[in-house]
């Protein structure tokens, strides 16, 4: 399969103007004739729900959740990066741009980045507009603050809970047009497969949470705005009932899943207490500002924090990296704690976490200073584990909270499905091997707001569809998979929970496709999911029936989605013979223990090509040009 | 520690529903709320038997999908925290909770511990939003909006939608849900076109819906996770009467 | 998904009247009629320390005017009436918005006035015509006489369960106007996180003026005081 990625030709400033030039439109009077459906109502699907629907197409939308206000999105702290250059420290959209490039270890579509860039003033303007309360300054302009060592002020936010507001910005938009009548919202609804018609993405089936009535729905094209696989984890910083099945039903029916080995952990989350754990919460990024990371010099070192005396203290980072110290990136510091937790000298109960000690910051500015910066940030570490982070320091350890990951997608954000298009998390396109702070949230609506109502409307424009129905051979196939799949599963009859099987899977995929890879540990993994795969569907235990709300039975479709993207990520991981990113083979590394990227080889995206099951899937490469951004080291010596 | 759970129990909204006594050795004080109820799941679904449903997703306070009563009190025991921020080191070795939903004639028990809060988006759905189409915006900057505000703004727009409230109020009555939404949108200069027409509509919808009225008893404030202040309620009666009295 | 009635759609009034908030205007305005009512009565009521031709005198000059009389008394009893309707109207919507109550339910920070104002307030119906019958009409007085106010009052409060029965009924007031008073401006949406808690401080300074200031009387006649 050849991938056309339909970038436009000429120079980067132009190619969006010129795609939208050259695209097709849609009559306004055609577009109530069309009928797209949207499945996810976070930033990217509310947004994209919202704005298909001003401009008059007819949509229906779809969320697990019981309300759209509820999409994972909402969970995002720290901010939205635009180039406004508002502070006039010398942003610009070319700076935003080159900083994304780099902080995604050149392995983004330079095209689909400056785009993003382009696009992010517009974001700011909108969500204004829909009243989304921003920081201001006295003088009633917008704050900005930098993040996640940017050198520019360049992120927008709303308290710590910018990703609230913005969903909610989004969402009030869709309630509007639900309200109007224009989207018929679906909530507590879950898309279980994809309808493809003479290879085009027609419909979706959904099952309904409350009743379990299976459903087919048809339109003319499908949005998938259904986030990230973090949760293939287990324990990760997404919201429990985040899933990949949406993503994963279009990948068996024909849309290319590229880079699945690219996920992202960050360094401070709280860490694990014990083995009831469901999830794990972060910490924001800010915190290393103050504090200081250490763990005992000796191994096994149980006394208390405060006994151990200064000479026996640790402080890795610092003494590795004398001009970054705390501050390093994310994939850095993260492997550096695991490194020190592997010696065994990790501190808590289980070993796993270091100390992020605040005595210094306390001493030296006051606790006064130290609570105003981080209040609300010490107040939450408090309610979670019952510890005065003033007087003890903080334990932390990384956590797996983003995938870069996804469906592949062209310029257009259509998948290797006619018709089919990807948004937000879900896609692969814009942050390369490692995504930058407050970029994520920048994404999803820019993918929702301003480029996909665009894209849609070229495909639709062009598309000539004939009317399908129902009773479609396609719609019937999928429709009984659908329920063949759910009887499986109600009639295993086994023993152990779906939770329990995505614990210890989870656990599998942590220790050899997390933070650090290397092809031994990946082989191990390739063997030990197929085998608890066959457990799974052995020894499943759903009680109830699948006409009702049945929990039991949403989770145990999800995880049986998560064995084989588990397998997917780990073939991927093992291909991909280069560090680069979130995605760090020990074999690849530089003699200091850096990252050591292959661009002779690797500088490509890498999309797999569904073969039936237990087929080895089929790799496929869009090699990637850096015409503008010149392919770099990485260096925080 | 050992705890005694009298959860309710209803199989769906035609259902009676009644409460069901369940103990649970071994909790381990670390755990959040909801990991207490997994643990008791797992133990059902050994024995064979349903588990407990129950809303929950992001687990960290901000999604506002969980949510029941204990022991009388809306998200339990702890202010301004929901029920998966909620740890078990708040309770004692042989302490006795009782576990019931979201009670309101406008949030029908879907199963268990679940109910159905479709009518607070419909509240939404009838105006509270500001009618700006995508494209149409001026610059972030073009309008200046006073920073207390801005700030104020933020206060009201904080609320989660879990419908504690509610839940608390003696009166069902949705108004700190409603009025938090009244007042972050028309506190800004961005608001102020719709901001009559906003009022009415969503009170009418409340009505709609059958929630009760409000009797500023207030603990709807000290149940909310967000603490959202009951004078947002009278943020949303001045608009309301404003806008009820100069309509034509 | 529910069809939104348009707002304007019905008369501005009536949806007014139907809506959560509008009864609950109709419940601020009508009793801060009361709560001037009550604060304008215990005055007058006080004359009775001045001796029986003050009060005696007073009772005259509310008289003057049978006009004036009349329009006061029909504006007080449209309030009244007004209050305990939209009262009972709350009430029914109360226990249609909640028909399956809690097996536990634990107040957190709600006032015990707050709670029962569905409580004190049927009492202090009660407690209206039973004092109207007592010292405006005079029916279930055993010694009643026509504008002897001075002698009506003395002679009423010195059967002891008559006397207590108003304690009881100016301890309910007192608790109605606890929450009543400063609810109401809530209502009205007056409010301000620096004016309100000195609202509410006057809400409870004036239930316990208006509540001593009447409890008094019958205090004193039994006492002896008032003779």
């Amino acid at each position: 399969m050849q991938l056309n990625s339909r970038i436009p030709s000429g120079p980067i400033e132009q190619r969006w103007d010129k795609c939208r030039f050259e695209m097709k439109l849609v009559n306004p009077a055609n577009k109530r004739k069309f009928s797209v459906i949207v499945v996810g109502t976070g930033l990217a699907g509310g947004a994209a729900a919202a704005t298909l629907a001003e401009l008059g197409y007819n949509v229906k939308c779809f969320c697990f959740q019981d309300s759209p206000r509820r999409a994972h999105s909402i969970a995002a702290q720290g901010g939205i990066n635009a180039a406004k250059n508002y502070q006039n420290d010398g942003d610009s959209i070319y700076r935003l741009f080159y900083d994304t490039v780099k902080g995604g270890d050149f392995r983004a579509r330079e095209s689909n980045v400056y785009r993003l860039a382009q696009v992010s003033v517009n974001i700011i303007d909108q969500c204004v507009a829909q009243g989304v309360p921003f920081a201001r300054e006295y003088g009633g302009v917008l704050a900005n603050r930098s993040f996640g060592g940017a050198q520019v002020s360049r992120t927008f936010y709303a308290r710590g809970q910018t990703g609230q507001q913005l969903l909610l910005g989004a969402y009030q938009a869709l309630e509007r047009q639900i309200g109007a009548g224009r989207v018929a919202m679906f909530p507590r609804t879950e898309m279980l497969d994809l309808i493809v018609v003479d290879g085009r993405a027609r419909g979706i089936i959904t099952r309904d949470l409350m009743t379990g009535k299976i459903e087919t729905h048809l339109a003319d094209a499908v949005v998938l705005g259904t986030g990230g696989y973090g949760n293939v984890f287990f324990l990760s910083t997404n919201a429990k009932g985040s899933n990949c099945t949406a993503i994963w039903r279009a990948y068996k029916r024909g849309a290319l899943f590229a880079n699945p080995c690219f996920t992202q952990i960050h360094p401070t989350c709280i860490p694990v207490s014990g083995d009831y754990q469901s999830k794990l919460t972060l910490m924001s990024e800010s915190l290393r500002n103050d504090g200081r990371i250490w763990v005992p010099v000796k191994k096994g070192d149980t006394r208390s924090p405060e006994q151990i005396p200064e000479s026996e203290r640790d402080y890795y980072l610092e003494r590795r990296y004398p001009s970054f110290g705390n501050l390093v990136p994310r994939d850095v510091a993260s492997r550096a704690a695991k490194g020190v937790c592997d010696e065994g000298r990790g501190v808590g109960g289980t070993g796993l976490g270091v100390y992020l000690d605040f005595s210094d910051s306390i001493r030296r500015l006051g606790e006064g200073a130290i609570r105003e910066r981080y209040g609300n940030l010490f107040e939450m570490y408090e309610r979670i584990t019952g510890e005065d982070p003033y007087k003890v320091p903080m334990r932390i350890f990384p956590a797996i909270h983003y995938t870069m990951g996804g469906l592949w997608v062209d310029y257009h954000l259509m998948s290797t499905i006619p018709g089919l298009f990807v948004i937000g998390e879900a896609n692969f396109s814009d942050h390369g091997a490692n995504r930058l702070g407050a970029s994520a949230l920048m994404q999803g609506l820019a993918d929702g707001y301003f480029v996909l109502p665009y894209t849609i409307g070229d495909y639709l424009a062009n598309a000539k569809l004939h009317k399908v129905g129902g009773d479609h051979p396609a719609c019937r196939e999928a429709d009984a998979s659908v329920r063949e799949r759910l009887k499986g599963f109600l009639s295993i009859g086994g023993k152990r929970s779906a939770d329990s099987f995505h614990r210890e899977l989870g656990k599998i995929v942590w220790d050899e496709c997390g933070m650090a890879r290397n092809a031994d540990g990946l082989g191990k993994a390739l063997e030990a999911i197929p085998a608890l795969r066959e457990e799974f569907w052995s020894n499943l235990a759903v009680p109830g029936t699948g006409e009702e709300l049945n929990q039991q039975l949403e989770k145990a479709g999800r995880v049986a989605d998560y064995f084989e993207l588990a397998e997917l990520m780990c073939l991927d991981a093992l291909t991909r013979e280069e560090s680069c990113g979130g995605h760090f083979r020990e074999e690849h590394q530089t003699p200091e223990g850096e990252a050591m990227r292959d661009d002779d080889k690797f500088c490509h995206a890498a999309a797999w090509e569904y073969k039936g099951d237990g087929a080895k899937p089929e790799r496929h490469i869009e090699h990637l040009e850096f015409e503008y951004v010149k392919p770099s080291q990485r260096s925080y010596k | 520690m050992k705890l005694t759970l009298h959860v309710w129990r209803q199989r769906s909204s035609q259902d009676s529903g009644r409460m069901v006594r369940y103990e649970l050795a071994d909790v381990n004080p670390d755990m959040s709320f909801l990991e207490m109820l997994d643990v008791l799941n797992e133990q059902l679904l050994s024995k064979g038997e349903e588990p407990v449903a129950f809303d929950h997703d992001c687990r960290e306070g901000i999604c506002g999908s969980c949510g029941f009563v204990i022991n009388g009190v809306a998200h339990g025991p702890q202010r301004g925290t929901t029920v998966c921020q909620l740890h078990m080191r708040h309770y004692h070795d042989g302490d006795e909770l009782y576990l019931e939903p979201w009670r309101a004639a406008a949030f029908p028990v879907v199963k268990d511990l679940v109910v159905d809060r479709g009518a607070l988006d419909r509240i939404i759905a009838a105006g509270g939003f500001i009618s700006v189409q995508t494209g149409a915006a001026p610059d972030g900057n073009a309008i200046p909006v006073p920073k207390g505000n801005a700030d104020m703004a933020m206060d009201a727009a904080q609320c989660i939608g879990c419908g504690a409230c509610v839940a608390a109020c003696p009166n069902a009555s949705a108004s700190l849900f409603t009025a938090a939404k009244v007042s972050h949108l028309n506190l800004l200069p961005q608001g102020q076109p719709e901001k009559a027409d906003r009022v009415l509509k969503m009170v009418v919808q409340a009505n709609e819906e059958l929630f009760g009225s409000c009797t500023n008893i207030g603990e709807c404030t000290s149940v909310c996770p967000k603490g959202i202040p009951l004078e947002m309620i009278a943020r949303m009666n001045r608009d309301y009467l404003s806008a009820a009295l100069v309509r034509r | 998904m529910t069809a939104t009635v348009p707002a304007n759609a019905r008369s501005s009034l009536a949806s007014f009247y139907d809506s959560v908030i509008g009864k609950k205007v109709v419940m601020a305005v009508t009793g801060l009629i009361l709560f001037g009512f009550v604060v304008v009565h215990m005055l007058g009521n006080l004359q009775i320390y001045l001796g029986p031709q003050a009060i005696n005198r007073y009772a005259e000059l509310l008289r003057v005017s049978p006009g004036l009389l009349w329009g006061a008394r029909l504006v007080l009893l449209g309030a009244v009436g007004l209050h305990i309707l939209t009262a009972l109207q709350l009430a029914k919507r109360k226990m249609d918005a909640r028909p399956q109550g809690y097996q536990k339910y634990t107040p957190t920070t709600s006032s015990y006035a707050s709670r029962t104002m569905l409580w004190s307030g049927p009492i202090l119906a009660a407690f209206i015509v039973y004092h109207l019958l007592h010292l405006t009409v005079g029916s279930v007085h055993g010694d009643f006489r026509e504008m002897q106010v001075y002698h009506n009052v003395v002679s009423g409060f010195r059967v002891i369960p008559v006397s207590i029965a108003y304690i009881v009924a100016m301890a309910a007031l007192g608790i109605h106007m606890h929450h009543g008073v400063w609810s109401l401006f809530q209502s009205l949406g007056v409010a301000h996180p620096r004016y309100t808690p000195l609202l509410k401080k006057f809400a409870a300074a004036a239930a316990v003026v208006v509540v001593a200031g009447n409890i008094s009387i019958p205090v004193s006649v039994m006492l002896g005081i008032l003779k």
